[in-house]
Order: structure tokens, then C-alpha cells, then sequence
């Protein structure tokens, strides 16, 4: 496998609340290689997106701390890189597109301002003429029609769609090779979707930056991801191929998640949820964090006392997860086929 | 992705030409409309508003969206008592102005053979003239022109100071805010009208400038307040956050994305201070510790006319009617960008 572009490890994030420490991610690994989407999944308050936050500083500090690990990116370790340097990676090499795009956007100041600036802060030389010829490309790119035109209209002359179009361009506007993506559909409607995957997936021809997708809609990752990475309370539970992941997960939770899915073909007639509700992360149940809701573990003391570890369950590709019984889950073998 | 024609075929300069005239659409060239021409190469069809759009912008018909001012403005003009006292006070900044032109004598000027006069047509005195025979309508106008200098600069100053007090503070917060917003608190429990006679006898008086900026370094507190209370709120705004995921750095983002949005509350309040800085300042110099002579202002107009009590009765009542005709504009135009502005504060509904 090629040199990753960026390689997350053991990272661990703590948020000082005023009724304890979170901890938000527990020693989380993972690698971005060149060109590929990675998708990260997992519920709300699964560290998804504080992962990816932390790296590029973008926790408020305090309350939030990275206790330890390191991010690697072309060599460098972003959790130490001083914050002047880091501000040049963002929105630069490193650039993000956020979830809502209703609010994402300044509405004191027109979109070819927000686009433009992106593009200034990063080459400061451009003349404003440059500048706008760049941004308007930027905008006919993903797909805004008339560009010319509602370069300098303000974010409230925009549809939904059209506003995380917008963001996408600002993303892309200073070719990055990382991508990140934080839930980049979810504020929008199902029909509206679907084009903004087609406009990531031509921002991604364009840049051939690298994606780290978060989201909890595996429809999405099936989409668009390459390889996926299961996070629950804050760990890694399972990585893995897109196929492998969705064909034979090795983590009850991934297991989960794909049962609890509404599909359109097979005459399903109940949802299956995951019992319970997430666990809380000032105190985390001891051992696997999922056992209170876990099918597999049925009280089982393993899973009570010792946390598992990451194991391998292939020998040719990258396959790994984080639970004590998965063989059962391999024996019983109930693929759910994408 | 691969290269894009232009969205419509009509240069620019040619659509713009394009009108809807008596209701029939005159095109002008080449069909005007440029549908078919995708701008989106993800092989998605445009949907039917974005057709629409594109059917408007191909006839040259730019859908007029109304930006946040001119909302405002229309609030603002609906607001009767702004409007009437907006022009007062463009009047009587004209006079203030032009004081020299208007003004029928200069304001140290003696009219011996009118002494004490009680305001008459005759000579054009028509506020009367004092103990000395000076127009007092002149000295008033005169007076105006320090006062309201000394009030606008007093605005402006203590809005800069309180701005940026309050930015750094909403912005960066912890303890930067605290020790900002406690040195706010203390700077607001001082006793006004106290601490200002200590500075003008401490650093001298009489000169406007002076006076300014002594009244500056008192008045930016409530300022600082409000701006950090709005920062407070955007900075957990998305928007702040992708500025700052984009690269762009602190000042940047304090300048550009949150002080424009709070222009709003700055301007209501920056209008406010200036009724206040023209009152604290008559005040002030009605003491004797405000503008000295020979320059006039209004609160020493007053303080010279009330030695002579009832029997001239005109040295006190037009300065001060015009402090409370001043006053009562500012605030009802304040009254009128509030609810222009700040559209969620109003208490009648237009």
C-alpha cells in the first residue's frame, strides 16, 4: 500500500465539562491513503467528528485537549505544528466542508466574498480581479449556473443546494489534498443529495484530494467510500473495505447499524434499532463500551471486565476490529448485501 | 471536469438591454433564453425553480432580492417620528455647519445700543442679547457647532474604544474577557459627573478637544458590553468557524465576518451616545469645567444666562430648548434604527 497522506495515531481528546472529563476519542488510529475516500461512521457524540476537529485545531481550547497522539500529514505532525502554521494547512492543503450550509455561510457578506477569501488567505498576492476570475470558476465547477452573476449575491438569494455548492467551492478553491467532508449532506433534502454527491464526486476529479467523509448515513459511505471506519464512544470498533464492512462486518455495533437500516428492496417489514442509548463518555461502562447494548455479549464477563482489542480478520487487505467474540459473528455469517 | 461554455450565449452587455416592455418580452439577437445550455455537467437536470431562474436571467430580468438595508431603510422611513427628527437634525447640523453664514453676528460681537434686548425682530436679534449685547442667536448657533463636534467625537471615539474592547473580549474570551469585562465594570461604577470634574481640573478644560477625549474614556462602557455580548454569540456561529477552517486568521475574522454583523446594536447605540455626550457635556460646562469662553457652547450659554434669573428669561430658555430639541431627535432617530435595524427588539408593530 502506497505511503498514506495522512495517518491519525492513537489520538485521545478530553472535553473538561462541568460534570466531569469527556473523553470524546480513545486512542484512535487510522491512515488516509492518496486519492481514496474514507468514511467515517458512527451516532452522535461517537467522536466522528471531534477526531478530525482536533487534528486541524478547531476544538475550543479549553474546554477540549488532545491528552495524546499524533496526526501526520506529509511528514509533519499537525498536533504539534504551532497554530500560525496550522492556519496555513487549513483551508489550504487541509480544507473542510461543513454540515449546514443554511448557517455555515455569512450573510453580512456576498458569496464571491467567502469564496474569495478563501482563495486570498491563502495566496495573498492575488489581485481582487484574479481572485474573482478564480471564483467564479470555482462556482461553474460545482455546478452554481450563472456564476457570473451570483458571485455577488448574498447567501440568502441561495437555495440549499446551491449554498453547499457554494461551500464545496471554498473548500476546493486552493486544491487541497485532503478533504474533509463533515456530514456534507445531512441539512439537505433527499433530491438535493443526491446532486451534492455527484458535485463531491466531481470536486474530488477535479482536486484528486484524498476524503475523510463523516457521516452516519451509510448510504452515503456505500456511495462514496473506499474504506470505512466504524466509531463507537469515541474508539474505533471496526475498518475495513467498503465491501467487507458492509458484506461481513466483525463488530456486533457495525452489525447493528446495517440492521437498523430502512432498504427499498426485500420485503423487510420491521426496522431493527440497536437497543439502548450511546453510552455516556465521562463514565464509560467498563471493558467494550458496547456491551450493555450488544446482542453477542449477553452478559458475558469479557465483555464486562477487559477492553478489546483491535484485532486482524484478514490476511489480504485491511480488516480489523474491536470485539472480544467476532468469530461468532464470522460463523453465523448473516450477510446483509449491499 | 471538462471546460464550460458561457451559461448564455448573449454577451453581458447585450442581455442587460433585454427589457420586459408592456409586458411583452422584446428579445434582443439570439434567443435570449439559454436553458439547454447546462451550467451542471453532473448529468442532473436543473430543477424547475432553477429553470425558471434561468428563463429570468435569459430575458435580462434580474430578480430584484431586497438586501438587509434596504429592509431596514423602509423600516426606518415607515417610522414617522425618526424621519421628522432626522431632518431637524440635518437642519441643524446644516446651521452648525455653516455657523459663520447663517449666524446674523459673530458670536463675541457687541451690540451697544441693544443691550439686554429681549428676543425682537429688531436687528435680527431673535433670541435677544445679553448683559453685553452679544446676539444670542448667534452665540447659540455658535454654540451648537462646539457642542455637537464635541458630541460626534465623543461617538466616535468611545464606539472605537468600546468596540474594541468588546470584540477581543467576546472573541477571544476566558480570561482575556474576564479581565476586560471587569475593568468595563469598574470603569461603570465610577461616579460620572465626579471623576470628569476631577479630569477637566486635573488635565485642564476649555479646550473641545480635551474635553472629547475625557468624555470618550468614560462613555465606551456600555458599548464594550453589547459588542462582547453579541461576539459572545457569533463566535459559536458556523460561519465563524469555517472562516476559521479556511485559513483565515483572528483579526480577519473579527473584522470581516463578525463586526459587520454587528453593526446593527453599534450603530443604534453609537447614536445614543451622542444625546448623551451633548448632555454630559452641557452639563460639564454649565459646572465651569466643560468649554471655556470666549468659545461658546450650550451648556455655558445656559450657565451664563441663569445669573440673571427670570427678568432674562431668553439667556436660558433657547440654549436649552435647543439641547432638548437636539437630544429628542437623536434619540427618536435611535429609536427609529433600532427598530429598523434590530427588527426582533421593536415594541409597535408598523
Amino acid at each position: 500500500m502506497a505511503e498514506p497522506i495522512l495517518s491519525i495515531r492513537d489520538l485521545t481528546v478530553e472535553f473538561k465539562t462541568e460534570d466531569g472529563i469527556v473523553r470524546a476519542v480513545t486512542d484512535v488510529s487510522y491512515d488516509l491513503q492518496p486519492g481514496e475516500v474514507l468514511g467515517i461512521v458512527g451516532e452522535s457524540g461517537s467522536g466522528k467528528s471531534v477526531s478530525v476537529m482536533s487534528m486541524l485545531g478547531l476544538i475550543p481550547q479549553p474546554p477540549g485537549r488532545v491528552v495524546k497522539g499524533e496526526a501526520v500529514f506529509k511528514g509533519r505532525d499537525l498536533i504539534q505544528l504551532p497554530a500560525r502554521e496550522l492556519r496555513k494547512i487549513r483551508g489550504g492543503e487541509m480544507a473542510m466542508i461543513f454540515q449546514d450550509p443554511m448557517t455555515s455561510l455569512n450573510p453580512v457578506l456576498t458569496i464571491g466574498d467567502q469564496i474569495g477569501e478563501a482563495v486570498q488567505v491563502h495566496n495573498p498576492g492575488k489581485s481582487d480581479a484574479e481572485t474573482r476570475v478564480r471564483t467564479v470558476q470555482l462556482l461553474e465547477l460545482v455546478g452554481v449556473p450563472f456564476a457570473e452573476r451570483r458571485v455577488d449575491q448574498y447567501p440568502h438569494e441561495f437555495s440549499g443546494g446551491m449554498r453547499q455548492r457554494a461551500m464545496i467551492a471554498m473548500a476546493i478553491a486552493n486544491d487541497p489534498s485532503v478533504l474533509i467532508a463533515d456530514e456534507p449532506t445531512t441539512a439537505l433534502d433527499v433530491t438535493i443529495q443526491a446532486q451534492i454527491v455527484e458535485v463531491l464526486k466531481a470536486a474530488r476529479a477535479e482536486t484528486h484530494a484524498s476524503i475523510i467523509l463523516i457521516t452516519h448515513d451509510l448510504g452515503l459511505i456505500a456511495e462514496l467510500a473506499d474504506r470505512v471506519v466504524v466509531m463507537y464512544a469515541g474508539r474505533v470498533v471496526e475498518l475495513g473495505d467498503v465491501f467487507t464492512i458492509f458484506n461481513s462486518p466483525r463488530h456486533p455495533y457495525t452489525l447493528g447499524l446495517l440492521n437498523s437500516l430502512a432498504r427499498l428492496d426485500g420485503d423487510q417489514e420491521w426496522l431493527h434499532p440497536i437497543p439502548g442509548q450511546p453510552p455516556s463518555l465521562i463514565a464509560p461502562p467498563p471493558g467494550c463500551s458496547f456491551h450493555p447494548r450488544c446482542e453477542l455479549s449477553q452478559g458475558r464477563t469479557l465483555c464486562r471486565t477487559e477492553i478489546p482489542p483491535l484485532r486482524s480478520f484478514s490476511e489480504i487487505e485491511e480488516h480489523v476490529s474491536r470485539c472480544h467474540f467476532a468469530e461468532e459473528l464470522a460463523a453465523a455469517e448473516t450477510p446483509v448485501a449491499t | 471536469m471538462t471546460e464550460r461554455q458561457p451559461s448564455a450565449e448573449i454577451p453581458p452587455q447585450d442581455r442587460e438591454e433585454v427589457r420586459l416592455d408592456s409586458g411583452i418580452v422584446t428579445p434582443h439577437g439570439s434567443p435570449a433564453v439559454a436553458v439547454p445550455e447546462q451550467p451542471l455537467d453532473t448529468g442532473l437536470e436543473l430543477p424547475a425553480a432553477t429553470e425558471q431562474l434561468a428563463l429570468a436571467y435569459g430575458a435580462g430580468i434580474t430578480p430584484k432580492a431586497r438586501s438587509q438595508w434596504s429592509y431596514a431603510r423602509i423600516r426606518f422611513f415607515r417610522h414617522r417620528l425618526a424621519v421628522i427628527s432626522l431632518f431637524v437634525l440635518l437642519a441643524i447640523g446644516f446651521v452648525a455647519l455653516f455657523a459663520s453664514r447663517v449666524a446674523p453676528y459673530g458670536f463675541d460681537e457687541l451690540d451697544l445700543e441693544n443691550i439686554t434686548a429681549s428676543p425682537t425682530t429688531k436687528d435680527q436679534h431673535y433670541f435677544g442679547t445679553d448683559l453685553l449685547g452679544r446676539d444670542y442667536l448667534s452665540r447659540v448657533i455658535f454654540g451648537l457647532r462646539t457642542s455637537l463636534w464635541v458630541a460626534l467625537f465623543v461617538a466616535l471615539l468611545s464606539t472605537a474604544i468600546g468596540t474594541t474592547i468588546g470584540a477581543i473580549a467576546g472573541y477571544f474570551g476566558g480570561v482575556v474577557d474576564n479581565l476586560l469585562m471587569r475593568f468595563t465594570d469598574l470603569i461603570l461604577t465610577l461616579p460620572t459627573l465626579a471623576v470628569l470634574l476631577t479630569a477637566s481640573a486635573f488635565f485642564g478644560s476649555g479646550d473641545p478637544l480635551r474635553v472629547g477625549v475625557i468624555l470618550a474614556l468614560i462613555f465606551w462602557t456600555p458599548l464594550a458590553r453589547i459588542v462582547r455580548g453579541v461576539f459572545l454569540s457569533l463566535r459559536e456561529k458556523e460561519y465563524v468557524e469555517a472562516a476559521k477552517a479556511s485559513g483565515a486568521s483572528d483579526i480577519r475574522i473579527i473584522a470581516r465576518h463578525m463586526l459587520p454583523n454587528t453593526l446593527g446594536p453599534l450603530i443604534v447605540n453609537a447614536t445614543l451616545l451622542v444625546a448623551g455626550a451633548i448632555l454630559v457635556e452641557a452639563a460639564l460646562s454649565f459646572l465651569g469645567f466643560g468649554i471655556q469662553p470666549p468659545n461658546p457652547a450650550l451648556g455655558k450659554l445656559i450657565a451664563d444666562g441663569q445669573g440673571e434669573g427670570f427678568n432674562l428669561w431668553w439667556l436660558v430658555t433657547f440654549p436649552g430648548l435647543t439641547i432638548v430639541v437636539i437630544a429628542l431627535s437623536i434619540n427618536f432617530i435611535g429609536d427609529g434604527l433600532r427598530d429598523a435595524l434590530d427588527p426582533t427588539q421593536r415594541r409597535v408593530s408598523g
